[in-house]
């Protein structure tokens, strides 16, 4: 159980996917302008991430190895990964419209969302069991959702605030986002083995 | 060689079958959406966007060909409204421009032909043939459609003008 | 009132120099009637008075010059006797300087009444009586809210009020008409107050006065002490006590919760100037056409209280209480905090100017504002605990629907931020046009809906027209082919009477009349 949680912490904070690993700048960016999006965005993230991990744990396991079809990981993945995504915008669109409005082009944007390939290409080349693999992309989404949301604060207050002409706009987030970089790097400080 | 591409055919008939019923079952009519934001519009049909009535913008917005700012007469309430509906993020500042406007008969220009009263979708214009026409204030949307009706040039826009119940605060200049 | 309160005081509002001395102190002066009254039709919180008058007509002192116009609204008297000489736009007591509808009396310098309708025992009157007389008379709140009072009244007994709270307070610096009105006037304000609890139903009446008054609160314990409902209770010196929300709370120890009234926790409050006005109304059936007003500020000669009538200039009335030393830095009517500048002294006195004042260079403090500091000066001096700083953020930033998340509709503009504020931000200006703003966009909302259903109209009309012409299209068809047959029928009879005998063509022309007869109706 300590080992699970470990892994969490590891992967949401240590090892943040945005902020550490630089997977998932895109919406990072993009969605990260009001808070209420950028929940939606992350929880949008985390089930597609821990859905497509599932779903490529079992692809890898009982079709690539078993055929000797490593060379259609990349191929497969995406098809998978896709596919939830496009699912999972139909979903969002029948439950909750006006999110999926906010969401606009980045819903399906998930479908090329590195981080979400990137966890499944992670949890193939580790060789993760079923478990660890849900908990990794879990923690991974978690991570993502966290950065997400603070940076959507931030981005909440400067807008708020007088910033210089040149800076206003895409620099100071820019600038913003590799300060929260920097103060994540802290992190690397945690000694989550012992 | 075979198992790859059998492998992966299936995968894809498969996914694709998936999905295939996830769309009959998730299926949303778009239409809702035109019908809400038609109840926004002032519904005068005007024509100052430049589509066929208040209906034909409602589905210009909902498709995503007219922007939300589209309509004149309804100002930035209308436009704010309908971004809210559609939860889309609009910089409305750029609509203080077109602050509401109101038709003006100018007396020694009209010679009292009526068209104006019959292009008027608000039954705004008060008159009768060979009588000089005006426009009641409360009810002129401002929405310029008698502008060119006019065969004397008698009708000018002119701003709404402030009145002290309509006076707001200037806001404070930043430091 | 929460525990911090009890244990440590207030934490709220502020505490300016009051500047009320030596104004106060010096006796009423009465202002004799200026050749020309501009009597504003917009003196009360609602809808402008209509014009009752005629240019050109001779009106006695106190005869009606408009009347009320819709639910909220007041009628307007003539302060003396004389003549109409227009009706028209004046500019407004007001800072943008905007026209407001006025009626121009010149005064025939005679002062002669109406007939009044004056009444000995107003213990007798029912209770809507009063309220009726009451709007007759046109008093309104004489805080400077210049609420209707009768609608406040009837308000309260519906509501079933249980206490009346009367506003003594007066915590604006430099205003004391209040003051100098509890020491001249006590005895006829509290039968006001008597008056007004026989009209409300209520069973007390609290009067709430600043410690910082105390002849007032002799002279009002005086008057007050043969009436036991009627309590004269000093509070602390502090601004804004004078607000009705704060008075209430530290009088009954309740809090008047957002968006609500004060009739929501059993209080109505009341100016003491409003119950002054009541009993002369009652007592002596004389409307509000004069007020007591305070003349002060550093630029004065001779401040103090003047009598004035209901719109006489402030120009006049500053040269009456003894003209200014120089051109004042900023012109104010009411008081120096909730006060509004004026653009020049050529605008009217109103049914709640409270106060004239004329502030020097050093009195006006302006400097340009300074970058915020976050110091929450502004937080601690809030009033009504919302986070000025914040709000004057978002409004600043155009994001006015954070501003109202964040508590804007429960500013009391009260000024007590800005008057902390070290940077000098003026926070009340944003949330004034804050305001101001989302009150333009709720008419243009309305506006969008009045569009709407007037469209809806034009349309149904359009086909109703439509209808009727088809109809009436149809109608003259069916007479046509009437026509028609009844000819034809004509010629047939004609024909058959040329060929046969005589004796059969009378019959067929009846006949041939009654077809006609029905094909009509």
């Amino acid at each position: 159980m300590s080992a699970f949680l470990l892994l969490l912490i590891s992967t949401a904070l240590v090892n943040n996917v945005v902020l550490v690993q630089f997977l998932g700048l895109c919406p990072a960016m993009g969605v990260s302008r009001k808070l209420d999006s950028a929940l939606g965005m992350g929880m949008a993230t985390t089930f597609v991430l821990t859905l497509a991990a599932a779903a490529s744990w079992m692809l890898e396991h009982w079709l690539l190895v078993p055929f000797r079809l490593e060379f259609l990981r990349i191929l497969t993945f995406i098809l998978v990964i896709a596919s939830v995504v496009q699912f999972t915008e139909m979903f969002i669109r029948k439950m909750s419209p006006l999110l999926y409005q906010s969401l606009g082009i980045y819903l399906p944007l998930i479908t090329t969302n590195c981080a979400v390939l990137g966890i499944a290409l992670l949890n193939a080349q580790r060789e993760y069991g079923f478990f660890w693999s849900l908990a990794y992309a879990f923690g991974s989404a978690l991570g993502f959702t966290l950065v997400l949301m603070i940076f959507a604060g931030l981005r909440e207050r400067i807008a708020l605030s007088r910033v210089p002409a040149a800076f206003a706009g895409a620099p100071i987030a820019f600038i913003t986002i590799s300060l929260l970089a920097l103060a994540f790097m802290g992190f690397a400080g945690l000694n989550v083995q012992g | 060689m075979t198992a790859a591409v059998l492998s992966l055919t299936l995968l894809g008939l498969t996914l694709g079958l998936l999905l295939g019923i996830a769309g009959k079952r998730l299926a949303v009519e778009d239409n809702a959406d035109v019908a809400e934001i038609e109840a926004l519009l002032p519904g005068t049909n005007c024509g100052q966007c430049g589509y066929p009535g208040c209906a034909g913008a409602a589905a210009a917005i909902a498709e995503g060909a007219a922007a939300v700012t589209c309509c004149p007469p309804g100002g930035k309430a209308v436009a704010a409204a309908i971004a809210e509906k559609l939860g889309v993020c609009v910089d409305l500042s750029g609509m203080a421009g077109s602050e509401p406007q109101l038709a003006l008969v100018a007396e020694d220009l009209c010679v009292g032909c009526c068209r104006c009263i019959r292009s008027c979708p608000t039954d705004a214009i008060l008159g009768a043939p060979k009588q000089i026409h005006n426009v009641l204030k409360e009810a002129c949307t401002g929405c310029a459609a008698c502008i060119d009706e006019c065969p004397t040039e008698a009708i000018q826009m002119a701003p709404v003008p402030v009145t002290l119940a309509h006076w707001v605060m200037p806001r404070p200049a930043p430091a | 009132m929460g525990l911090m309160e009890r244990f440590f005081g207030f934490s709220w509002g502020v505490h300016p120099e009051d500047h009320k001395r030596p104004a106060a102190d010096v006796p009423a002066r009465h202002m004799p009637m200026p050749e020309h009254l501009y009597i504003s039709l917009a003196q009360h919180l609602g809808a402008p008075a209509l014009p009752a008058a005629l240019v050109g007509q001779r009106v006695r002192k106190g005869e009606l010059l408009a009347h009320p116009q819709g639910p909220v609204s007041a009628a307007i008297h003539a302060p003396t006797s004389g003549v109409i000489v227009a009706i028209g736009e004046i500019p407004a007591p007001h800072p943008s300087g905007l026209p407001v509808l006025a009626v121009t009396l010149a005064a025939d310098g005679l002062d002669a009444w109406t007939d009044l309708e004056p009444c000995a025992d107003p213990f007798a009157l029912d209770p809507e009586e009063i309220n009726h007389r009451v709007a007759q008379a046109g008093v309104v709140g004489m805080g400077g809210a210049t609420f209707p009072s009768a609608l406040k009244l009837s308000g309260s007994k519906k509501a079933g009020v249980a206490t009346l709270i009367l506003n003594g307070g007066e915590c604006e610096p430099y205003l004391s008409c209040d003051d100098r009105l509890m020491r001249d006037a006590a005895a006829d304000i509290v039968d006001g107050i008597r008056i007004m609890l026989h009209a409300t139903g209520a069973r007390e009446a609290l009067v709430g006065i600043e410690e910082n008054k105390p002849e007032a609160i002799l002279s009002m314990r005086e008057a007050a002490a043969a009436f036991g409902e009627v309590r004269v209770c000093p509070v602390p010196a502090r601004y804004p006590m004078g607000s009705e929300k704060q008075l209430a709370l530290v009088l009954t120890g309740k809090e008047i919760p957002a968006g609500r009234l004060p009739a929501d926790i059993g209080v109505v409050v009341h100016n003491v100037g409003t119950a002054k006005a009541v009993s002369e109304a009652i007592r002596l059936g004389r409307p509000l056409i004069t007020r007591l007003l305070t003349v002060n500020g550093s630029m004065v000669n001779a401040p103090g209280n003047i009598l004035a009538p209901v719109g006489a200039l402030v120009e006049d009335v500053l040269r009456f209480a003894g003209g200014l030393a120089g051109t004042p830095t900023r012109l104010v009517m009411g008081g120096p905090m909730m006060g509004l500048s004026l653009p020049h002294p050529r605008v009217p006195v109103v049914k709640g100017t409270s106060g004239i004042l004329a502030l020097s260079a050093a009195e006006a403090a302006e400097s340009a504002p300074a970058p915020c500091i976050r110091c929450a000066s502004c937080v601690r001096a809030c009033p009504v605990g919302l986070l000025p700083l914040e709000m004057a953020r978002h409004i600043a930033a155009e994001d006015l629907e954070g501003a109202v998340d964040l508590g804007l509709k429960d500013c009391i503009a009260c000024g007590c931020c800005a008057y902390v504020c070290p940077a000098r931000i003026p926070l009340v200006q944003y949330f004034g046009h804050a305001k101001g703003s989302l009150a333009a966009e709720e008419r243009a909302r309305m506006r969008t809906e009045a569009t709407r259903k007037m469209a809806e109209a034009r349309k149904t009309r359009l086909e109703a027209e439509a209808r009727e012409k088809a109809e009436a299209a149809a109608r003259r068809k069916a007479e046509r082919a009437a026509k028609a047959a009844l000819e034809k029928a004509k010629a047939e009879a004609e024909a058959a009477s040329s060929q046969t005998a005589s004796q059969d063509a009378p019959q067929t022309t009846p006949q041939a009349a009654q077809t006609e007869g029905s094909s009509a109706s």
